[in-house]
């Protein structure tokens, strides 16, 4: 990719390749992100590199909502992060980064600042 | 010694005293010198009366204490039958009622004791019994037959138990007691409170502080029969049973007329080695009066058994008065008493604990000085009776904070009453205290004390603890305690499980939108994922299934702190061929994993990355391995001993049962994860009752354990069932593994659910082994569900491309190695490296579909 562009757009899978409420990981720029896919089809992208446990696995985590929040919980030890947000909704202190999605003809892209 | 020399000892009394006696004289020697004849007056030889009530279960040769009829020695004669009308202590002879006389050396009292049935009017009538023989528990089973009511006059030990004897043979029953509590022998007020508490739960009327007036009669199908009885106060309740245990009297009859000496209140009178006023002549048990005193009990008899053969053989052993600490379990209700229960000395002090809710009192009496244990009484939980009597034998000086040593267990047992700084979460140091300040500062439920007090936020084990302080908190305060699943679900595990099986829901979109909110989480996704497999037993990997799982289960594999997996083969009760164990060798060096054999006869393969699990279980299943389900909430493993097939004390094959019980249970899912283990012999060395079902061989067949755990909270099994046959065995563990898997709460183990019952283990018994709800059927045609549909998860996966296709590093980038999981090497084999934050693997790396 060579766009000279402030963001990129990287193309990760087909929308049918994320389970309904579940998530996968992905290289973006090298970077290891999770994306997720809610019950109302909407698709969102956090670090998968969870600051408790302290590895990369995020996106392996159960998807389900909080109150009226779409969020994940930590396969390690649970804790739960708001998936619009990053915020951890156990400990407001602590945040995961997100990442802009775009759902294009059926293939999801993840959006990602260049380091 | 010529036989002419020989001389005869005549033993009177074949109760259990008197087989102890004879059983320890032939041990210690006696009978080298003497013969010895028993005279029994019953027609049965000794059995234990202790048990008599469970005569009606088990019949009376299981309650035998000599069931081949008959002593082993040649010298030692019995004769049944036999009653003794005459003693000359001259002559040193005994005249039978026949006329038969017997001429003794030595001779030796057993007699026991007799029922007292106090000369209240209509006593003698038909329909009133004693409860002392098997012959009278005969009796009142065929005066039951037909009967609706009865009535027990004596609320004492043995009372209980004859009401507890009415009550199997289905008869309404009341129990009257002139004391104003039951038990008043053993137990003080508040405990016999308590007790009369638990004894009412059973459906047994209580009257206490009454006496009987008289016993009604009336003509009955022309017999002159028991048709009421009235009490001081006037009232009357109509019957057709009436059973006396108002206390027992020694049998001293034959003592009294021979002339020698009686206590003032009953009872042959005995010297330290249990010698009458006759030098010729011993008393021993309930018949003998040691200081003027007699002992209702069987273990004082046992010791006098034992120190009258010492005697005979001029031994120096000496009676110095027993200890009268008795436990048992009356009506399933744990009772014991122990040293001073009463408090009689001076100056000792009483420290309470008493939960009327949970039906648990218990009161240690202390010395004035605080620095002793002098007794106590237990009811309701007497698992501290061991220690606690031991501390008042051995005068062991009492602990800083006695109260700690009757508080309950934390366990199953509400933990409200730990100290506030008994430390709940030990990871990080969180208190009761600390939690229950947490609720006291607006937390509503156990996940927000574990966000404000990290209290179960590390390895989680005491998470049950936490919510169920957080419970005890709020019902407590007279609050409705919140037993919601989480805020999705407005129930729990087991009115779920009820749900789902009969509205027959298949996924769990029915499920939530029927009877949820919202679309789930980490807490009830994973429930009613177990929920459709134990009902379905469909491929945790379905589709809408996988999403449910939490992420052992949805890569079928346990995650490790780096977010790689270890694998681990089943190897059915840990037997293993060498070219299974070459291809596990093989396998974990070709994808360098570390290996440890694990606490449960198998081989685990850590360190695996998600991408390569396929690839390594295609190896595993290949060569004829299945899913260990070391994952999951599932049955892990039934450990085994060798059992009799190599080992020289193993009485049965454990190794062949416990590969059949892990094959019929494998794949099983449950609340919490769940362990077995078969041992060949009693000398345990699967232990066995470590586990949530333990079988243990003994020569007749198999016991069944349950209820066994390790964890933070370790607990051992107790006995279901003994002697069982193959067949037995298996339908009863079927039924109690399905009856768990259907009531206990998410992640409760089986020692935690059988606390929970009303009745504990009683309960499971009932359901269990009785078939009290009648579910038997349906348990075991459930379980036969699960074990016609069980297919090996991973051979399923691998075969379907659909389900392989998850197993991926990343979605764009297949098979690329996470940049994050690295390793170290420690002890030649690899180890995570310590993670200090996210990796990159820069923009280089080329990613490529979809």
């Amino acid at each position: 990719m060579t766009a000279p562009s402030t963001q990129r757009l990287v193309a990760i899978c087909r929308l049918d390749d994320i389970d309904p409420e579940g998530g996968v990981a992905a290289l973006v720029g090298g970077e290891v992100v999770a994306v997720f896919r809610t019950y109302a089809d909407e698709v969102l992208a956090l670090d998968n590199y969870d600051p408790f446990g302290r590895a990369s696995v995020l996106s392996r985590g159960i998807v389900g909502t909080r109150g009226d929040r779409d969020v994940v919980a930590s396969p390690l030890h649970k804790q739960v992060f708001d998936l619009r947000t990053g915020v951890c909704l156990d400990d407001e202190t602590v945040r995961v980064a997100v990442h802009p999605v775009v759902v294009r003809d059926g293939v999801v892209h993840v959006e990602i600042a260049p380091a | 010694m010529s036989p002419h020399l020989r001389k005869r000892l005549v033993v009177i009394g074949h109760g259990m005293v008197g087989h102890r006696f004879v059983q320890a004289a032939v041990e210690r020697g006696l009978s080298e010198t003497y013969d010895i004849v028993v005279l029994g007056a019953e027609s049965r030889a000794a059995y234990d009366r202790v048990a008599l009530t469970s005569f009606f279960e088990v019949g009376a040769d299981s309650l035998s204490l000599l069931p081949s009829g008959d002593y082993e020695d040649p010298r030692v004669t019995l004769r049944l039958g036999a009653n003794v009308a005459g003693l000359d202590l001259e002559s040193r002879t005994v005249t039978l009622d026949d006329g038969e006389t017997v001429g003794y050396d030595e001779l030796v009292l057993a007699t026991g004791s007799a029922p007292f049935v106090p000369p209240v009017p209509g006593h003698d009538l038909e329909g009133a019994f004693v409860y002392r023989t098997i012959e009278d528990l005969e009796a009142i089973r065929d005066a039951a037959a037909g009967a609706s009511t009865g009535v027990v006059i004596g609320g004492g030990l043995l009372g209980l138990e004859a009401a507890n004897a009415l009550r199997q043979l289905g008869l309404d029953t009341h129990v009257v007691e002139m004391n104003p509590r039951l038990m008043s022998a053993q137990v003080d007020e508040a405990g016999g409170r308590i007790l009369g508490r638990h004894v009412e739960k059973l459906g047994l009327t209580i009257h206490t502080g009454v006496a009987t007036e008289r016993i009604e009669g009336g003509r009955v199908e022309g017999e002159e029969r028991v048709t009421g009885i009235t009490f001081a106060g006037g009232e009357t309740v109509p019957l057709e049973v009436v059973v006396f245990s108002a206390g027992v009297r020694p049998r001293d009859q034959l003592a009294r007329q021979a002339g020698l000496v009686v206590a003032e209140r009953g009872g042959v009178a005995v010297d330290d080695q249990l010698r009458t006023s006759d030098p010729h002549v011993w008393a021993i048990g309930e018949c003998a009066a040691h200081q003027g005193r007699m002992y209702g009990l069987v273990a004082p008899g046992y010791t006098m058994a034992e120190i009258a053969v010492d005697a005979l053989l001029d031994g120096g052993g000496t009676f110095t008065g027993a200890d009268m600490s008795t436990k048992l379990k009356l009506l399933g209700v744990d009772v014991a008493s122990f040293g001073d229960a009463h408090g009689t000395t001076d100056g000792s002090i009483d420290l309470v604990f008493s939960d009327a809710v949970a039906g648990i009192y218990k009161k240690l009496v202390i010395s004035g000085d605080g620095r002793h244990l002098l007794g106590g009484v237990l009811v309701g939980d007497a698992s501290a009776y061991g220690t606690l009597r031991a501390m008042v034998s051995s005068r062991i000086e009492l602990p800083a904070n006695p109260e700690e040593l009757i508080l309950p267990a934390s366990s199953g047992a509400p933990a409200i009453a730990l100290p506030d700084e008994a430390v709940v979460c030990s990871c990080n140091t969180v208190t009761k205290g600390d939690i229950e300040g947490a609720v006291e500062g607006g937390c509503e439920s156990a996940a927000c004390v574990t966000t404000c007090t990290t209290a179960g936020s590390t390895c989680g084990s005491c998470k049950p603890q936490v919510k169920k302080i957080v419970e005890d908190y709020f019902a407590s305060q007279g609050k409705v305690v919140d037993r919601s699943l989480c805020e999705h679900f407005a129930m729990t595990r087991s009115e779920l499980f009820d749900v789902v099986l009969v509205h027959g829901y298949r996924t769990f979109d029915e499920i939530v939108q029927a009877h949820g909110r919202g679309r789930g989480c980490d807490v009830c996704r994973p429930v009613v994922a177990s929920v459709l497999a134990s009902q379905l037993n469909g491929h945790v990997l379905a589709p809408g299934r996988r999403t449910l799982q939490d992420t052992n289960d949805a890569f079928l594999a346990n995650i490790q702190r780096n977010g790689t997996y270890s694998v681990v083969p089943r190897i059915p009760g840990g037997e293993i061929t060498p070219e299974k164990l070459i291809v596990i060798g093989e396998v974990a060096r070709d994808f360098g994993l570390y290996t440890k054999i694990t606490g449960g006869q198998r081989i685990d393969l850590f360190g695996a990355r998600t991408e390569q699990l396929p690839a390594i279980w295609k190896r595993l299943v290949d060569a004829g391995f299945e899913s260990g389900h070391a994952y999951g909430k599932a049955l892990r493993t039934v450990k085994s001993c060798v059992g009799s097939t190599w080992c020289r004390f193993g009485v049965q094959d454990s190794v062949a049962m416990a590969i059949a019980l892990e094959l019929r249970y494998r794949g099983l899912r449950s609340p919490h994860k769940l362990k077995g283990g078969v041992s060949g012999c009693a000398r345990e060395c699967a232990e066995a009752r470590g586990k949530d079902f333990g079988v243990i061989a003994t020569e007749k067949g198999w016991n069944l354990y349950v209820g066994g755990n390790g964890g933070a909270v370790p607990a051992h099994a107790q006995l279901l069932a003994g002697d069982l046959d193959d067949d037995q065995l298996v339908r009863l563990i079927d039924r109690y593994l399905m009856y768990y898997i259907r009531t206990a709460d998410r992640l409760q183990r089986t020692s935690t659910w059988i606390d929970s019952l009303e009745g504990g283990l009683d309960r499971v018994r009932e359901v269990v082994v009785d078939d009290a709800l009648g579910l038997g059927t349906e348990l075991e045609e459930a379980m036969a569900r699960h074990v016609d549909t069980y297919v090996d998860e991973w051979k399923a996966t691998i075969e379907d491309p659909e389900k392989v296709r998850r197993f991926v590093s990343f979605i764009n980038a297949p098979d690329t190695p996470d940049p994050n999981i690295s390793f170290g090497s420690t002890r030649d084999q690899i180890v995570p490296e310590a993670s200090t934050g996210p990796v990159s693997l820069g923009s280089s790396i080329p990613v490529g579909r979809p």
